[in-house]
């Protein structure tokens, strides 16, 4: 097969996380496509390490693994606390920061 | 038969990180062995030694000229070190008003107004993992500076973000809005960071390398238009934009500014800032150097916006926090010049004025935070209305850094900008000079109106109280206000000093 039909599929995988981002509200749902998009950056890393020919593009997918793992931690610790204090994960509920 | 050699590491050269991440792990130890009374005593005790034993290694190191460390993924050069004692002095200087127990919620995980967090305030818990969660950002701020290859950059980002996030959630007063803020920054972080990682996949598809050496020596004349590297760049770019909080990715630092503690905020606005352009002059003069041709206009474009959205927000705001949020965006705009035209005294000129804006950034929020009223702290900048009446030291304190961040003569302030404009005017850029200037002279007029309010004021709001500082807290502002004005009058000091700090080894 192709070798460029994984990197569409990178690029696609790349542009629903941003749009997820941009339209959906639920704070879960908005972190979901984020990792969405690191997932995106892993396929391409490891496309082009086969294209390349060396290991550093696998090598780097598997820090983005470890690292979106701390993202969660953090992540989840923030959404959950601020659920816990308003019961609602909206992100347009979140809206006191105003001039 | 292949035989496999153990990386050399070089140890001395990674050892402030090495130290500062030592310590943190000790911290968190010592958070979950030590009975609730030693925690905070511990912990600070703990990150101020390893902050100093850092900046000993640091200083042990400075005389090196080059090296690559742990198989060149990390870059020691003379810049580097200078970047990473930058950040470990500024550091200090902040870390002294996390000390202040006022600040930090009693225990984060109460829900605001609920029964447990009256008892946990009752009791005088204080939620003392802070000092930990700053010494695991700063070890992140000091790779940040000197990693080379995009894994590492991309490890350091995290490890200096990650931390600082839950920080700004940790709020004692307008939980709230803090936990708001956290919510903000975590998100939009977050998805620059992804946005920064795709950019470097691209970049490593064009290349074939992670370092910056490797994609620098990539492009080529005939291949420097490959969409690969282009996209790269400008993902990399805003990616790094929203970091440094440069407009048009700069919604956020308003929001998180005000809704952090304040020491955090100084923290932020200080040693994020320097860590996150000490990164962003190296990616760009070692690994995108001959692509200069194709991001020139991304990154004019960002720095002259930047300049003029910071300077309009300055004017139009009230509240004392955002007005150095906008702020901060301007400075960032300013900043960002230095990139477009990247030559030795430009370099130098910009580690300069991070300096100056740090050591001025820091004692302004530490000197704002003093300002109180019976919920907690004054931002509304209305409010400070006769200040000089209540406390002559205060405002003169506040007064010195505002005419600092403006660039009246005899300040820090206005070196930095000199420099920094007469470096960028000499490159041929005088119409970004004008511009800069401009935007000057726009945001002076929302920092002398502060100063109007202080002094001019006949009618001082009775609410407002000035808070007595500790003696740690008064020695930091002095040394703050003093460097300010040192500076200011004696430049040579440092521009001696900086000098002789080469640029980043390519």
């Amino acid at each position: 097969m192709d070798i460029s039909n994984y990197l569409y599929l990178s690029a696609i995988l790349f542009t629903i996380g941003i749009a997820g981002v941009l339209i959906r509200r639920n704070a879960i749902i908005v972190f979901m496509s984020i990792e969405l998009m690191l997932n995106a950056a892993n396929l391409a890393f490891v496309t082009f390490s086969r294209t390349n020919g060396g290991l550093d593009g696998q090598v780097a997918s598997f820090f983005t693994m470890v690292i979106a793992a701390c993202e969660v931690v953090v992540g989840l610790a923030i959404i959950v606390t601020i659920y816990r204090t308003r019961r609602s994960a909206s992100v347009d509920d979140a809206s006191l920061l105003k001039r | 038969m292949a035989t496999l050699n153990a990386p050399h590491l070089d140890y001395w050269a990674l050892s402030p990180i090495l130290v500062l991440l030592a310590g943190a792990l000790i911290a968190v130890l010592a958070e979950a062995f030590l009975p609730n009374s030693l925690r905070r005593t511990a912990s600070s005790a703990l990150s101020f030694g390893s902050l100093i034993i850092a900046f000993a290694c640091v200083l042990k190191e400075q005389h090196k000229t080059t090296a690559h460390a742990a198989i060149g993924s990390v870059t020691i050069d003379r810049a580097g070190i200078f970047l990473q004692g930058t950040i470990l002095v500024l550091a200090f200087l902040s870390m002294v008003f996390l000390v202040d127990k006022d600040q930090f919620v009693a225990q984060a995980s109460a829900l605001p107004g609920s029964n447990e967090e009256r008892v946990s305030l009752k009791a005088g818990r204080f939620q003392s993992e802070v000092y930990s969660l700053a010494l695991f950002s700063l070890s992140g701020a000091l790779l940040f500076v000197v990693a080379n290859d995009f894994i590492t950059l991309f490890v350091a980002l995290e490890l200096l973000s990650l931390p600082l996030y839950l920080m700004v959630g940790l709020s004692r007063r307008r939980r709230l809005l803090s936990q708001e803020a956290a919510l903000k920054y975590f998100l939009l972080g977050a998805l620059a960071s992804a946005i920064f990682l795709f950019g470097a996949a691209l970049l490593y598809g064009y290349s074939g390398s992670l370092t910056l050496t490797g994609i620098n020596s990539s492009i080529t004349g005939s291949n420097n238009n490959s969409y690969l590297l282009i996209l790269g760049i400008a993902l990399v770019l805003i990616g790094l934009l929203f970091k440094t909080g440069t407009a048009p990715f700069h919604s956020w630092v308003p929001d998180v500014y005000q809704g952090a503690p304040t020491p955090i905020t100084g923290f932020m606005a200080s040693v994020v800032k320097v860590a996150g352009f000490g990164a962003f002059l190296r990616i760009f003069y070692v690994g995108f150097d001959l692509a200069v041709t194709s991001w020139k206009p991304l990154v004019i474009g960002a720095a002259v916006i930047s300049m003029f959205v910071g300077a309009i927000g300055t004017v139009v705001q009230r509240d004392g926090k955002r007005i150095l949020a906008y702020s901060s965006i301007a400075h960032s705009g300013f900043l960002i010049l230095a990139i477009v035209s990247l030559t030795k005294v430009t370099l130098i000129s910009t580690l300069f004025y991070l300096i100056t804006y740090g050591v001025a950034t820091i004692g302004i929020f530490g000197a704002m935070s003093l300002i109180r009223d019976s919920v907690g702290e004054v931002g509304d900048t209305n409010r400070w209305a006769g200040l000089s009446k209540k406390s002559p030291l205060l405002a003169g304190v506040i007064s010195i850094f505002l005419l600092s961040f403006t660039g009246i003569p005899l300040t820090s302030g206005f070196v930095a900008k000199f420099n920094l404009f007469t470096a960028v005017f000499v490159t041929g850029n005088w119409w970004l000079v004008l511009a800069a200037v401009i935007a000057s002279a726009i945001a002076a007029y929302a920092y002398l109106r502060i100063i109007v309010q202080i002094y001019l004021s006949t009618t001082p709001a009775s609410s407002v109280t000035v808070s007595v500082p500790s003696i740690a807290t008064r020695v930091t502002l002095a040394i703050t206000a003093l460097f300010t004005i040192v500076i200011g009058v004696a430049p040579s000091l440092l521009i001696d000093f900086s000098n002789t700090f080469q640029t980043f080894i390519r």
